[in-house]
């Protein structure tokens, strides 16, 4: 063979590599494009809700303590997040707020707010507003000039934004915000006796009998609710770890119905195969949406859409494990005269059980996600509890916590998935 | 295995000894099973008296919504090509999603892939950090990242594309890193001593040997952001799920909307896993086309 015929066949490869280079990525900016267009990518910072944004990120590493004022009778309610649960015992308040005839309230910064009958409001570098509401109005007097662009103001009501805190006076009620950073109330709410003590405050009460009290009140704490997100938390895991393994129970034995070295009738090979393509096919979606009609939702529905999913996807790759069993060790087995079942349990097992508890380990940690998933579309584990929070669009740090808590516990499973896959796959090599 | 074996007189102690250890291995092997048994049927029980409706009054119930559904969709049967061709731009938004989260994804992702792969990263230090990055990415479930985009940007295709998008670079930078470690170092030594910076000798000693891996892996990302996608689509990020969802919140008289729907999803999965199960045997197991060897 003389060069000139792969010299030629050789350049016309290059050229072809070429324009397929120049062409893949051509293709995919085409494709960004038509994206771009028909997700309206442009119209997206007019969709966006930049106010929203900051309430959420804002909201998520910090709190705000409300202190509010009734202008009909002049009683003041001081509480975390305007919430019940939040509330400030009868006279009692944090330190920045000084309670007594005339309220006063320190923003920090110089930021000085007093209510009361005539209630008013320092802010530095502006002035003083003062305010006398009553069924006619707020009448608020202002400092000479116009409004800054932080002041809104009617007859009826008058809301002061500044970096330290919100004030907003109507005819009924005067109420300031002052943002804190921390989750205040996340250990115990104001309620409990152990509120804002230290850590070795704590211990040291532990010691002298009172840690079962203390477990308690931070178990219940109404705010944070640790004992129902723990509980949320072991529903979502337990509908991991059920349809996980429940799928595996399953699919074994169906597996070998769709393994060609094992069932040698075409037939029921294809029923095994097509039983899990159908499985697969109509997808955790479907499953959820028509097993929640049956049995409500709750962890018992996400374990059993995620076992009949994966029923599916282990039968398929249970079945390629055993059509790759090595026939030798099976023949060995036979010939000490060993019946089929004996040849199954030494020839076999051995040899897939490793590779198919490696797979099913593998699914735990992406069933947990899925778990979540399903949680958050029918109702129950932690999903549940996320979207519930979500759909108050007030509880962010309740949602980071949430999240926080999804990534950690995904992330273990992720950690003991690979350990124990280790671990068996260590077994594995030590019997060679 | 030994146990039947006969054993010579010297080593019948050894002997002993190896069928009582295997004895007490499968003993352990029992217990294990027994045990784990146990807890997947409390695990059952447990699930079941949390659950809203049970298990065993449910059973019976399993097959009413889907016959209801389907009889609904047999009944008004001239009507299904409509409603096929009426859902039909939703589901190409829900491939959309998911194809151009699988683009972006595997994109980014090969880019981090680089970075956190011991041997081939510019920025030895950074490889920790990135790599607990996408430890993160992985972790996190695509609604979770979608319901606060939904919330930020509204409804729609572009949060469900963001957030399939950061898990898909999670997903495919471990996976694309693993497959890195098993390239050669050969080519990109032999880059690195004709002067080649990085950027040269990963995209021409690293990129093509491990290109066909990378896009057996993409096109597998592909097969489950479709299901993501639709799924996302479930809480309102746009696509088939949210139709879905709609019909199925009206209920009885649009249940053949609902069966139409997931006709199309079922068919677009099955479909999809098909091609890209046949383009990955293509790509992993030798392709058609001879290739060029040098």
């Amino acid at each position: 063979m003389t060069t000139a015929p792969l010299y030629a066949a050789t350049t016309a490869r290059f050229s072809r590599k070429k324009r397929i280079t120049l062409a893949v990525p051509l293709i995919i900016f085409a494709y960004f494009t038509y994206i771009f267009v028909v997700f309206d990518v442009a119209g997206l910072s007019d969709r966006v809700n930049l106010n929203n944004a900051r309430t959420l990120v804002s909201d998520a590493y910090s709190y705000k303590t409300h202190v509010a004022q009734s202008n009909r009778d002049g009683s003041i309610a001081v509480s975390v997040e305007g919430e019940r649960k939040g509330a400030y015992p009868e006279g009692t308040a944090p330190d920045w707020v000084r309670l007594g005839d005339v309220v006063e309230v320190d923003l920090g910064q110089g930021h000085l707010i007093t209510l009361g009958a005539q209630v008013s409001y320092d802010i530095p570098g502006y002035g003083l507003v003062t305010a006398r509401p009553d069924g006619t109005g707020v009448n608020a007097v202002f400092p000479d000039g116009d409004l800054p662009d932080f002041i809104n103001a009617s007859k009826n009501r008058v809301m002061i934004a500044t970096e330290a805190g919100r004030f907003t006076i109507t005819r009924a009620r005067a109420e300031v915000f002052k943002y804190s950073f921390g989750w205040e109330l996340f250990f115990f709410t104001l309620e409990s006796p152990y509120y804002g003590k230290g850590p070795f405050e704590l211990a040291s009460l532990a010691f002298k009998g009172e840690a079962g009290a203390i477990w308690q009140d931070f178990w219940t704490n109404k705010m944070w609710r640790h004992g129902d997100v723990f509980w949320a938390l072991f529903e979502t895991l337990l509908m991991a770890f059920l349809g996980t393994f429940g799928a595996a129970m399953v699919a074994l034995p169906l597996a070998f119905l769709a393994a060609r070295n094992f069932t040698p009738l075409g037939v029921l090979r294809f029923a095994a195969r097509r039983v899990f393509d159908f499985l697969r096919g109509v997808d955790g979606l479907i499953w959820t949406i028509i097993l929640s009609r049956a049995f409500g939702p709750g962890p018992l529905t996400g374990a059993l859409a995620i076992l009949l999913t994966d029923t599916g996807t282990f039968g398929k790759m249970f079945s390629e494990a055993l059509e790759n069993v090595d026939e030798k060790q099976i023949e060995g087995i036979a010939s000490t005269g060993a019946k089929p079942l004996q040849r199954y349990r030494f020839g076999v097992f051995p040899q897939v059980v490793p590779v198919l508890l490696s797979q099913v380990l593998y699914y735990l940690e992406s069933n947990t996600r899925s778990a979540t998933i399903i949680g958050a579309m029918t109702g129950g584990g932690i999903g549940l509890l996320l979207t519930q929070a979500i759909a108050t669009q007030k509880d962010w740090e309740e949602v980071s916590y949430y999240i926080v808590l999804i990534i950690l516990l995904v992330m273990a499973m992720d950690t003991l998935s690979g350990w124990l896959r280790r671990k068996l796959i260590k077994g594995d090599e030590g019997r060679h | 295995m030994a146990d039947e074996v006969t054993i010579s007189g010297q080593t019948a102690t050894a002997g002993d000894a190896y069928i009582a250890q295997i004895k007490k291995k499968r003993l352990m092997s029992f217990i294990i099973l027994i045990v784990f048994l146990a807890l997947l049927a409390s695990g059952f029980t447990v699930a079941d008296s949390r659950n809203a409706g049970g298990f065993w009054d449910g059973l019976g119930n399993i097959f009413d919504f889907p016959f209801a559904m389907f009889s609904e969709a047999i009944e008004r049967a001239p009507l299904m090509p409509a409603y096929l061709v009426q859902y039909f731009p939703s589901l190409i938004e829900t491939i959309n999603i998911a194809a151009a989260s699988t683009l972006i994804g595997a994109l980014l992702g090969l880019a981090m892939s680089l970075l956190v792969t011991r041997g081939f990263a510019p920025v030895s230090w950074l490889v920790s950090p990135l790599r607990r990055i996408l430890d993160i990415l992985r972790a996190i479930p695509e609604i979770v990242i979608a319901l606060v985009l939904i919330f930020m940007l509204g409804g729609g295709p572009v949060p469900a594309m963001i957030a399939i998008t950061l898990h898909t670079v999670g997903a495919v930078g471990k996976l694309f890193s693993e497959v890195n470690e098993n390239a050669s170092m050969k080519p990109v030594e032999g880059l690195a001593s004709v002067g080649a910076n990085w950027t040269q000798r990963m995209w021409l000693g690293v990129i093509p040997q491990v290109a066909p891996n990378y896009l057996s892996y993409a096109l597998l990302r592909f097969e489950i952001n479709i299901r993501a996608s639709a799924i996302l689509g479930f809480v309102g990020a746009g696509g088939i799920g949210y139709d879905l969802r709609n019909t199925m919140s009206w209920g009885v008289g649009k249940y053949d909307e609902a069966a139409a729907i997931f006709i199309l999803l079922f068919l677009t999965i099955v479909v999809v896993d098909q091609l890209s199960g046949m383009l990955r045997n293509r790509l992993t197991h030798g392709t058609a086309a001879p290739q060029v060897t040098s």
